[in-house]
């Protein structure tokens, strides 16, 4: 029909909802956005900033990239997983999924929306780094930085959308998500930097999954010591396959009714109400 | 050509049928109710009109549209009123209509909806401050946000007080006034008598009863149920075709002329010498009729 709205201006109202519904959740924001923060400031503190000398670097401006990647993969991964098994639980997909628009386009305000908010994490973040720490952003670096970002919340987005897909309710997705992300985050260089001393096999878990392959070079481009122009190749080609990989699954497997269980729960609960 | 063409319809979840092959039309402008008590397999039906469910076999067509295709054009000419409320609490009301309504190429003005279902008042209040009754005019202002041709709505009124039961209906009705064909499913009698010009009964996967409220009670009714106890005699010499034998060998006939089958049975029975033991003759009420037809009679 002629007076359909194009998918970009569709998109655009999407990414808006996606947006407002963010930011009226507290929870979803204060985790996303000022959790990590919490975290680089108190590191911060803890550690006196100081000058690491294994690294090159202090520990602001180490920690500024990373838990800016942290917040990245919160917004795009994490909060992705939870509000999309929680708004299938409740019903919402399902009524999406009877309206005229592409899904296509509703999952792409999702992660449109991710991407937004992760970037509002990492410039509020990197913004008190240098304001308040010295870290330093180098131009030479940014371009790479910036794609590394962009293909990073790319392909968390899409694993946020497959652990949906996988798992029954909103419950098991903060469950999964928290179970996977925090002890990748421990092993991949988020909370620590990277030690010579771990054990080897640890290393092999790290790179095996994305997350060292956001962090590291995203960090690298950061790092004063550092002479490169950022583009880590490799780390970019595996962060895409992971993100190729997690979208083709995720749009397979995708459920967009709540759950048998949850469903019987309500059928039983009506089944009781007096008529 | 019919809005709604449903033939042969079946649908299995394993060894469960929950539609087992059921035929009906809906007309442009229609009400078209289909009534049955929760598990006669209603809202599977709707489900697989509206797009949500594959069906396991038979016909189904819909302005036109196959709706396992899920086709955008056939989404953008429907709505749907789901069971559950489902739209995110941190919306205002306003908000949640103009979202939906961008989805659609010709939607219904913000305002003018929120004045239909009456809800003027929360225009800017937060969905989660909205009461049951409220969110279910949401829901309904959501359902026909996209000026839909064809309106689906599943148990519209199932948990309802009467008052808002009554407004829910002036809202159907106003609906229909506009042209709209409407496919409603309930399991209250009295909704479907209220709102529908043509019901379809479901039970147990199948449409044991269709046609107009008062043509589906006056039909029914006219069957009127002869019964007795006649022991030791064969009812086959009896010549009548709705005959069965109940417990305790009670025979249950089914009659649209009970003078005339009456005076056969007497006729039979002075002839083979048997006493009709516990005679009756009874005339089904239209409560009793849809009790029998859903077999919910047995609760």
């Amino acid at each position: 029909m002629s007076d359909r709205q194009s998918n970009v201006a569709l998109l655009g109202t999407q990414v808006g909802y996606q947006n407002k519904v963010f930011f009226r959740t507290p929870i979803a924001a204060f985790f996303t956005i000022f959790f990590p923060l919490m975290i680089f400031v108190v590191f911060s503190l803890v550690f006196g900033n100081q000058y690491i000398e294994e690294l090159g670097v202090t520990t602001a401006q180490y920690f500024a990239p990373a838990m800016a990647v942290f917040a990245a993969v919160s917004a795009s991964y994490t909060n992705i997983a939870t509000t999309t098994a929680y708004q299938r639980d409740m019903g919402i997909l399902k009524r999406i999924r009877g309206t005229p628009l592409p899904a296509s386009v509703y999952m792409g305000g999702k992660i449109v929306s991710a991407v937004l908010i992760a970037a509002l994490s990492v410039v509020i973040m990197m913004g008190i780094g240098i304001l308040f720490y010295g870290v330093e952003v180098y131009a030479r670096t940014l371009p790479a930085a910036i794609v590394t970002f962009l293909i990073g919340v790319g392909t968390f987005s899409a694993l946020g959308l497959l652990v949906a897909a996988l798992v029954p309710t909103g419950e098991s997705a903060t469950a999964v998500t928290n179970a996977t992300l925090l002890p990748l985050a421990f092993i991949s260089g988020v909370f620590l930097p990277p030690s010579d001393d771990a054990p080897v096999w640890l290393e092999t878990v790290a790179n095996i999954f994305p997350l060292k392959h956001f962090v590291e070079p995203f960090s690298t481009a950061f790092n004063p010591t550092y002479t490169g122009s950022g583009w880590n190749w490799a780390s970019l080609t595996y962060l895409l396959a992971w993100g190729i990989g997690a979208t083709i699954l995720a749009t397979r497997l995708f459920k967009w009714e709540p759950s048998t269980g949850s469903g019987s729960r309500r059928r039983r609960r009506r089944a009781t109400e007096p008529s | 050509m019919a809005i709604i063409d449903v033939e042969n319809l079946a649908k299995s979840y394993g060894d469960v049928h929950a539609v087992r092959g059921i035929d009906f039309h809906v007309e442009q402008g229609e009400i078209f109710a289909l009534l049955g008590p929760n598990g006669a397999g209603k809202s599977t039906t709707v489900e697989i009109l509206e797009g949500h469910r594959a069906r396991t076999s038979g016909s189904v067509s819909v302005l036109g549209y196959d709706p396992t295709e899920r086709d955008r054009a056939y989404r953008e000419r429907i709505g749907i009123v789901l069971q559950e409320t489902a739209v995110e609490d941190q919306l205002s009301v306003k908000e949640a209509i103009d979202i939906y309504g961008s989805m659609y190429p010709k939607h219904r003005a913000t305002g003018e909806l929120i004045e239909i279902v009456g809800l003027e008042a929360k225009t800017d209040a937060r969905i989660k401050t909205l009461s049951g009754g409220q969110r279910r005019r949401l829901e309904l202002a959501l359902g026909i946000v996209g000026d839909p041709d064809l309106i689906f709505l599943d148990e519209p009124t199932t948990g309802f007080d009467p008052s808002a039961r009554r407004q829910a209906w002036t809202i159907v009705e106003n609906l229909a006034s506009l042209g709209k064909t409407i496919l409603l499913t309930t399991h209250y009698m009295d909704e479907a008598q209220h709102l529908a010009n043509r019901v379809a009964v479901m039970a147990d996967g199948l449409i044991v009863a269709e046609g107009t409220p008062e043509s589906l009670g006056d039909r029914q009714s006219k069957k009127t149920v002869i019964t007795f106890v006649a022991v030791g005699v064969s009812t086959d010499s009896l010549g009548l075709a709705d005959v069965s034998t109940g417990d305790n060998g009670r025979i249950v006939i089914s009659s649209d002329e009970p003078t005339r089958d009456l005076h056969t049975i007497t006729g039979w029975a002075i002839s083979a010498g048997v006493e009709l033991t516990d005679l009756s003759v009874t005339r089904p009420s239209l409560e009793d009729v849809y009790l029998e037809l859903t077999g919910s009679n047995d609760e």
